[in-house]
């Protein structure tokens, strides 16, 4: 497992880390997307719970977040010491004992889970431990290392949150609740193999199976394709289904469009800075897409 | 030498110091946020119904 970070921790004393380092393990950037999309899911659902309750849930929704983050890079240490994205996070830099990110990881697991269970009820708090369990078990652990399809199944880790927050609101899961999940499900695939392109060395010399480096390049163009025209058609079902309103459904064919035509346009440019730039550009509008869609819902939600 | 070094232990150093301060502070803070926290679900729950109950 993680030898390296390990002995890289032999470097930092027990307790004396920095707290903005016990901040870093909690994956904050992750965390703060996890909270959008839960909120989303939170107000979407139109409960009776108290909005100072749903304040807690969200929280609890959070550093549920955080915990599963720090036992990702608690096992993962050793993979991040190689790999030029992840070499500065604290434990492979030698700023957390491991130790202690194992430990912190597992107080803030159960207590996200107790605490939501008590301030929102166990059917969200349930919901939260099995998303914590995916997470750093299921995903981290088993599927990384083993399948180049460990994002696809891996990304119903991230598809979670938002079933989460309906569930704290309403104590059940809905079909809207299942159409959001599906939304980030299907959104995984190419969001993380675009980055897998312009990341293949990083990943080959670690040894972690992505798709470009399992499948080959051409291969991962074809499924990113094949998953943004499924993604697409997910993000308009809100609309169709009557859930929201004609201005999601107009933003969401638009927004699903460009993001199908930068798809094909990675297919097409297969080669050298184009190749590069066209993965890229799909990249950063991935994230850009999510945002958009999760804000027009929540602002319709809002009935603003 | 030596038995003075045993009897002042082990030394921080000033950055040493300053991380464990901060890191006090820091779970002082949290620890009083859930206090906090727990006192005003318990407030929204129940409301004036956490004093309702048999001696």
């Amino acid at each position: 497992m993680n030898q390296a970070g390990a002995s890289r921790s032999a470097e930092v004393l027990p307790g004396f880390s920095d707290v903005a380092d016990y901040f870093a393990l909690l994956k904050p950037r992750v965390m703060s997307l996890v909270v959008f999309t839960a909120l989303v899911g939170l107000l979407r659902a139109h409960g009776d719970l108290h909005p100072f309750l749903g304040f807690t849930a969200l929280l609890c929704i959070a550093i549920g977040a955080g915990a599963s983050g720090a036992l990702n890079m608690w096992w993962d240490a050793d993979i991040d010491a190689r790999m030029g994205r992840t070499c500065a996070r604290p434990i492979p830099a030698g700023r957390v004992p491991a130790g202690e990110a194992l430990a912190v990881g597992l107080t803030l697991s159960v207590a996200s889970v107790v605490m939501l269970g008590l301030f929102a009820g166990f059917l969200a708090a349930g919901l939260l431990a099995f998303t914590i369990f995916f997470y750093a078990v299921i995903y981290t652990m088993w599927l990384k290392r083993w399948t180049a399809q460990n994002i696809v199944i891996g990304g119903a880790a991230g598809a979670f949150p938002p079933m989460i927050g309906w569930a704290a609101a309403t104590g059940s899961i809905g079909l809207e609740s299942i159409i959001l999940f599906l939304m980030i499900f299907f959104w995984t695939p190419p969001h993380f193999w675009a980055l897998a392109l312009l990341r293949k060395d990083d990943y080959a010399r670690v040894g972690v199976p992505m798709l470009p480096n399992v499948a080959g390049d051409q291969e991962t163009r074809k499924q990113i394709v094949i998953y943004a025209a499924i993604m697409a058609a997910v993000g308009v079902l809100p609309a169709l289904l009557g859930f929201a309103g004609i201005f999601y459904g107009a933003v969401s064919a638009v927004l699903g469009a460009i993001f199908f035509a930068l798809a094909l346009d990675v297919w097409r440019k297969t080669r050298g800075a184009a190749a590069e730039m066209a993965a890229r550009r799909l990249f950063a509008f991935s994230v850009l897409y999510l945002f958009l869609l999760f804000a027009v819902l929540l602002v319709e939600g809002m009935g603003w | 030498m030596a038995s003075t070094k045993q009897k002042r232990g082990i030394v921080l150093t000033e950055e040493q110091q300053r991380i464990r301060r901060t890191r006090s502070i820091a779970l002082a803070l949290v620890l009083a946020g859930f206090a906090i926290l727990f006192y005003l679900v318990t407030i929204v729950k129940l409301g004036p119904g956490v004093l309702n109950r048999p001696l």
